[in-house]
């Protein structure tokens, strides 16, 4: 469903005698398969959000080569967006002074998604994700529990077989995070909706992926499951420990 | 019902599918009225329509615009008057011109957003949002259009009808007896907000590589309020200067929709020329778009 093919990104920052390329994705490749669950960890700076941003055609990458859902993101950009979801932990896709009701509404316009479709859909998700009480309240007076699965329901609205999720808990209360977890663990068991989660939520990671890859400095340091991934450091007890271990100890190649 | 707190209502989901009673989630179809809710709607029309109500989010905002353009205007109206009874028939306009002139162009301000703006597209490059945008499968030049045309349409009813009322109340205005002259106006009036949005497009779009785009705001507001027409009729400029400025973008933003409106222009040569900068304005968005998707750093994590 998604594969990445030998895939760089670097950045030319600064100016003058500053100047300078910075690599923030290098040689990375991996493949996932339609119905997988994968947490995609790594420390900040490390490169997620690159990968995320050429996964969903946002960025184009420097080299390598990219297909999500059959499609290359950057070439068949709007092709492949009414094919994935995406989700921005930290911005939203809703419209600020719009009731909830009015960006789905115009989602579902966008996505160019059948009306009764849209409307058993959003029943549904209504329901999952308890949208009923504040589906008339401008999404500026929504609170960042209830706006988050408002995106997340604008991101399943055409039903894509793939949704990325770049931190989707960020800021969650723990009642608000377990309820996202369990919509996220659904959608992907019942649906079989191909999911692909960035996080720095180790508790996303434990309760959800049945796979872990890691990237730090750009590169891929860890691709397993999440056993595999205690097996690394078995002299830590708990998964916070082990990552941590990870982070700090995988090789600096600078 | 009982009222819950909000947060509440995200207790983890049960097993299965809720089984809790509740009340029937909303399934109700929206109220609908109006030519402008056809639910065949195109999405970028229905892009205006939101733009038009996000914009009436800010009635208190567009009502003190009103207010703010209608005094300046009256004092516009006074210095005006007086250099046009020092020198009756300048430029081609007697003093009811001159003072319908300043009347209009104060209400362009809000709908060709004058001293620049209008757009969030700069503030969304430089905290990052723009991701979201370039996500969706849709143009974000003709999404920004629509947003704007809505806007626009919004900003003509709060901002530029009040200020030319009371004009007229206070001075008298001129008002056009034939009609065509008030369709020609229409048109002469939308191709100006093209214009006016071709250019802030790019003005906005300048900080997907400079990041901070207070500079070439500033830039921008001085080249709109001095070539438009705002701060004085182009028809005053002297020789070639005046030529210059009457074939420029902004003169399409005020000059050419105000004298459309006082007949004092040739109405096809007018439109032509709003019409050739608006779509050389759009053109060069579209090719500003293409390259910042291709070069740009999308800011934040």
């Amino acid at each position: 469903m998604i594969e990445v093919d030998r895939v760089g990104r670097s950045f030319t920052v600064g100016r003058g005698r500053s100047r300078r390329t910075v690599h923030a994705v290098q040689d990375l490749s991996f493949t996932i398969d339609a119905g997988e669950f994968v947490g995609y960890l790594g420390p900040n700076g490390a490169g997620k959000s690159t990968t995320i941003k050429m996964l969903t055609g946002i960025l184009a990458p420097t080299s390598g080569r990219i297909e999500v859902a059959g499609l290359d993101p950057t070439r068949r950009r709007t092709a492949l967006a009414r094919r994935i979801g995406v989700v921005f932990g930290q911005r939203t896709t809703l419209w600020w002074d719009l009731p909830l009701k009015d960006s789905f509404d115009l989602i579902r316009h966008l996505y160019k998604v059948d009306r009764d479709d849209f409307r058993r859909r959003l029943a549904e998700l209504t329901d999952l994700l308890d949208l009923g009480g504040f589906m008339n309240t401008p999404v500026r007076q929504l609170s960042l529990g209830q706006r988050m699965r408002g995106d997340v329901t604008a991101a399943l609205l055409h039903d894509p077989a793939v949704l990325v999720l770049d931190e989707p808990t960020i800021g969650l209360d723990v009642v608000s995070k377990a309820a996202m977890r369990a919509f996220l663990g659904r959608l992907n068991a019942e649906r079989g909706t191909t999911v692909l989660l960035t996080t720095h939520d180790l508790g996303d990671i434990e309760k959800l992926c049945r796979r872990v890859m890691l990237i730090h400095h750009g590169r891929l340091g860890f691709d397993g499951t999440l056993d595999d991934l205690r097996a690394t450091a078995p002299g830590e007890d708990s998964i916070e420990d082990v990552v941590t271990h990870l982070y700090t100890a995988s090789p600096a190649d600078r | 019902m009982p009222r819950r707190h909000p947060e509440e209502a995200a207790f983890p989901p049960r097993a299965r599918f809720p089984s809790r009673p509740r009340p029937p989630a909303r399934t109700r179809p929206p109220r609908r009225s109006g030519l402008l809710s056809r639910t065949r709607l195109p999405l970028y029309a229905r892009i205006a329509r939101y733009g038009f109500r996000r914009h009436s989010a800010y009635r208190a905002a567009a009502l003190a615009g009103a207010f703010t353009n209608t005094v300046f205007g009256i004092l516009r109206a006074y210095v005006l008057i007086a250099l046009w009874q020092a020198r009756p028939g300048l430029a081609g306009y007697d003093v009811a011109d001159a003072v319908t002139f300043c009347f209009l162009s104060q209400a362009f301000i809000g709908p060709m957003q004058l001293f620049g703006g209008g757009l969030q597209l700069a503030e969304r490059v430089r905290g990052g949002d723009i991701a979201v945008d370039l996500a969706r499968p849709a143009s974000l030049q003709a999404w920004n259009l629509a947003d704007d045309l809505g806007r626009a349409a919004y900003l003509l009813l709060l901002r530029s009808v009040p200020p030319t009322l009371v004009g007229a109340a206070l001075f008298g205005v001129v008002f056009p007896a034939d009609p065509a002259v008030w369709g020609f106006f229409a048109v002469s009036f939308l191709l100006g907000v093209i214009v006016s949005f071709g250019w802030r497009y790019l003005v906005a779009l300048s900080s997907f590589w400079i990041v901070d785009d207070r500079g070439t705001q500033s830039l921008s507001l001085v080249l709109m309020m001095f070539f438009s027409g705002m701060v004085l009729p182009l028809n005053l400029f002297p020789g070639w200067l005046g030529a210059l400025a009457q074939s420029l973008p902004w003169a399409a933003m005020v000059q050419i929709p105000a004298d459309v409106y006082l007949g004092k222009r040739d109405v096809p040569q007018a439109l032509a020329l709003q019409l050739l900068w608006a779509a050389a304005l759009l053109a060069l968005g579209a090719l500003a778009t293409r390259a910042a998707r291709r070069k740009v750093v999308v800011q934040g994590g």
